[in-house]
């Protein structure tokens, strides 16, 4: 056989496995990201499915009782109960008013149960655009004002 | 003082715009005097940013918190140095940096070609300066470092910044993102060269030439850079892992794979005058998943546990990628004729065969993990589903890939060109593969039974026992001609041929930390409430938690646990897992662990918060993992001698490509020597 033509065969199990290795590893670990406002939508799928749910830590809301750690993820007007249990501790950078994402399964009590939560690393990259530093007790400035002019 | 900066900005981003059209109409009109004229314009929109920059670290340094970067970064009780870390310790200063190392760079390349490659040398420039404005673009608007908290017509400082996040006040990680940007904005070099190449239809590879020890020092660069950040993770993230396949840090990753696998095509290229276009294409590659890896990071298209918000940059990226890409694209296609390989696969066995192999195997790595890093936006176009894949997924696809790698890593310096025969490849790899198998039986009879492991275990032997034998073969020889002792004929061999066996010590460094990553199968885990005088054990060791205490400095508020470490009756160790409690802008926690590092294992306490008044520890054992770290150094070393000129210059036979007839892509060859 030419060189080429083996080559070729050897690279194509090569691939081959590869990629029946990566479509396993995809169903196994997929998990649905959905912001809080998208869970209704979703029906009786909700259940099913692992799912990311992404939202605001409300302030105030985070209660805990032994490893239990209860709080409220909310976006705009929505909230959703989460209840997280696990031995890990919850990332350093989780607390009220963080942006996080709680992994893990929707129960039929309406509550997520959550075995992964993770906050946004209080950034680098702080502001949306448009939005300035604040300190505490300063509203933002209009936006208008917010570059100097020279 | 920030109009000035801005100002500098603005101007620089004038000057890089004019070496653009001075290189590019210099060359094209011939006219020698505009290139100049440009090449001086790089140099000018240097020291404009060098002057720029200073005047933000002035800024960061002396806390002049009426500019909106300086106060999102800085506090007054942070350490100065970290107050100097805080120019890239965000998005517009870390850009304003980026920026200022390709000028660097840059000026660099412009002033070192000032009287070679006369022909080329206007479109590197051109090629270095249209990124080059690009960056300034995105730091005069929107990104600007300088701007200023304003209200209504009135300029206001605030009394005290937020501060540099205190996971980021660390040693590591005040080197890691220059380190990693020296790397990133350095492969554009090769790039510009590539391009001037291809644009001037150089027939030869002065461009390989000039660029190997560009190549090089980026690659150590861009090594260094994700080495720091995994150390980084352990040291302080406090879970113990060093790497999370995060979009982050895959970015970085990517265009280390590429250029990895340019690294050992090129010497296809060198010696056999094959994978033309090929080296091409991946140098090609290199520069764009840089590009591509500033761009995932900074604009939030994928979210990461690197919070990098909603930025408005994505559309420039994506523009100006786009365009690289079809010119790039448009131009290999064009100039294909002068791209004609020299030479041809003869065998499967071969050493042509197993660099194609290690090509093939570093893109399909680098494939996957870009494939699963994206797979959240790719399936959200195509089924309107965000959905994403972890961890496994990565590991499950890289591992094998690994593990060919570590083979091939064995196997290729010793096989020979054009076609091996069995026997002879029988003779070369008789007492590796016997010691790979004599491990394996070893490991076997001590009880270690996960697959992966033994077959990593089993590798590493083997990879390691064919340098060993290469040392050894070439020393003996030396010796025996010169009469030298053979560790002193040892250090003759590399510096005869610094390439090949700064390389040799390259590959035992991956294997180091090959040896590292394959100890995490055997990782030990435990989590457990503790109150004072409770003991626990793990591994080997007994833990007693001898004090648990709380305190308060003006930087922080903290808690620890002071925790004594046991083995076979006999105290070892103290370690003091600690929690602090940040004051300064919106309150950041942060956990510094106590390690107990030895070559061996490492054990890996966490303290993780109060419980009820008893504390929780996670506990961890980590066998090996030490091994990366110093894989690491072997790393800078090996490649340090890569860089070292050899002693003896070899000139390898192979036909010389003289010139290119005109209108026929059909290069006249000379056998030369």
């Amino acid at each position: 056989m030419k060189p080429y033509v083996k080559f070729g065969l050897l690279t194509a199990v090569i691939i081959g496995t590869l990629a029946w290795l990566a479509v396993g590893g995809i169903s196994d670990t997929k998990s649905y990201y959905k912001e809080v406002a998208e869970l209704k939508k979703m029906g009786d799928d909700v259940y099913t499915k692992r799912l990311r749910v992404a939202g605001d830590v409300a302030e105030g809301s985070v209660e805990r009782s032994g490893r239990e750690v209860r709080f409220l993820l909310k976006q705009n007007d929505l909230t959703l109960p989460v209840v997280y249990d696990s031995m890990d501790p919850l990332p350093d950078t989780f607390k009220g008013g963080a942006q996080a994402v709680a992994h893990g399964k929707m129960g039929r009590d309406g509550v997520f149960h959550a075995n992964k939560v993770d906050a946004k690393c209080a950034s680098k990259y702080e502001a949306k655009p448009g939005q300035k530093y604040q300190t505490p007790g300063q509203t933002a400035p209009p936006a208008s004002d917010t570059k100097a002019s020279f | 003082m920030e109009n000035l900066g801005a100002l500098s900005l603005i101007l620089a981003f004038c000057f890089s715009i004019y070496a653009i059209f001075g290189s590019v109409v210099g060359k094209w009109k011939q006219r020698p005097f505009l290139v100049k004229s440009a090449e001086r314009a790089v140099l000018a929109q240097w020291a404009l940013q060098t002057f720029a920059s200073g005047l933000l670290v002035y800024a960061l340094m002396t806390c002049d918190f009426r500019l909106s970067y300086v106060a999102s970064h800085v506090n007054t009780a942070m350490p100065t140095l970290y107050k100097f870390t805080a120019w890239w310790g965000g998005q517009e200063g870390s850009l304003l940096l980026w920026s200022w190392i390709l000028a660097c760079y840059s000026a660099l390349v412009v002033w070192q070609n000032r009287k070679k490659f006369r022909d080329m040398m206007p479109w590197v420039t051109a090629t270095l300066m249209l990124t080059q404005a690009f960056f300034l673009l995105l730091i005069t608007y929107p990104l600007s470092p300088f701007e200023v908290l304003a209200v209504g017509k009135e300029i206001r400082a605030v009394p005290d910044g937020n501060g540099l996040n205190p996971l980021l006040q660390y040693w590591s990680m005040a080197i890691h993102p220059p380190t990693l940007y020296l790397g990133y904005v350095g492969f554009i070099v090769p790039f510009a060269f590539a391009m001037g190449s291809l644009i001037t239809k150089q027939p030869g590879d002065a461009w390989i030439h000039t660029t190997r020890r560009w190549t090089l020092v980026t690659w150590l660069f861009q090594s260094m850079g994700i080495l720091l950040g995994a150390g980084w993770a352990y040291a302080v993230l406090g879970w113990g892992g060093y790497w999370g396949w995060d979009p982050v840090e895959n970015a970085s990753l990517l265009p280390w794979i590429t250029a990895t696998a340019f690294l050992h095509s090129v010497m296809m290229q060198e010696k056999k005058g094959m994978m033309k276009v090929w080296n091409m294409v991946l140098v090609s590659a290199t520069f764009f998943l840089c590009i591509f890896g500033t761009f995932l990071t900074r604009s939030g298209v994928v979210s990461s546990v690197h919070a990098f918000a909603q930025s408005p940059i994505g559309p420039y990226f994506a523009t100006f990628l786009s365009i690289h890409i079809a010119a790039t694209t448009w131009l290999i296609l064009d100039r294909l004729g002068y791209l004609k390989s020299e030479a041809h696969l003869e065998s499967v066995l071969s050493r042509e065969s197993s660099f194609l192999f290690n090509n093939l195997i570093l893109l399909a790595s680098c494939f996957s993990i870009l494939w699963g890093t994206m797979f959240p936006v790719i399936s959200e176009a195509v089924t309107g589903e965000k959905i994403s894949v972890d961890a496994p997924f990565f590991n499950r696809v890289n591992i094998p890939i690994g593990l060919f790698l570590l083979l091939l890593t064995g196997v290729g310096p010793l096989i020979a060109w054009r076609r091996s025969s069995f026997e002879s490849l029988k003779k070369a790899f008789l007492w590796p593969t016997v010691g790979g198998i004599v491990l394996t039986g070893v490991l076997f009879g001590l009880g270690i039974r996960h697959l992966y492991a033994l077959m990593s275990f089993a590798l590493c032997a083997f990879v390691l026992i064919t340098v060993a034998m290469e040392f050894v073969k070439g020393a003996r020889a030396i010796a025996t001609k010169t009469g030298q002792h053979l560790l002193r004929a040892m250090v003759e061999l590399t510096h005869r041929n610094t390439r090949r066996y700064g390389g040799y010590i390259v590959h035992v460094a991956i294997v180091m930390m090959f040896i590292g990553f394959t100890g995490a199968a055997f990782n030990k885990e435990r989590t457990i409430e503790v109150g004072m005088g409770d003991k626990f054990s793990i591994g080997r060791y007994e833990l007693k938690v001898a004090s648990i205490e709380q305190g308060e400095n003006s930087n922080y508020s903290w808690g620890h646990a002071v925790v004594e470490v046991y083995q076979g009756g006999k105290r070892i160790d103290t370690l003091t897992p600690e929690q602090r409690l940040y004051s300064a802008g919106q309150g950041q926690q942060s956990s510094v662990v106590d390690i107990r590092r030895r070559l061996h294992e490492d054990l890996y306490l966490n303290f993780a918060g109060m419980q009820d008044g008893k504390a929780i520890i996670q506990a961890y054992v980590f066998p090996l993992v030490g091994w990366i770290w110093l894989g690491f150094a072997a790393l800078i070393f090996g490649t340090l001698v890569c860089l070292v000129p050899s002693k003896v210059r070899y000139e390898f036979a192979k036909t010389k490509v003289m010139g290119v007839a005109s209108g026929v892509a059909t290069p006249k060859a000379v056998t030369g020597d």
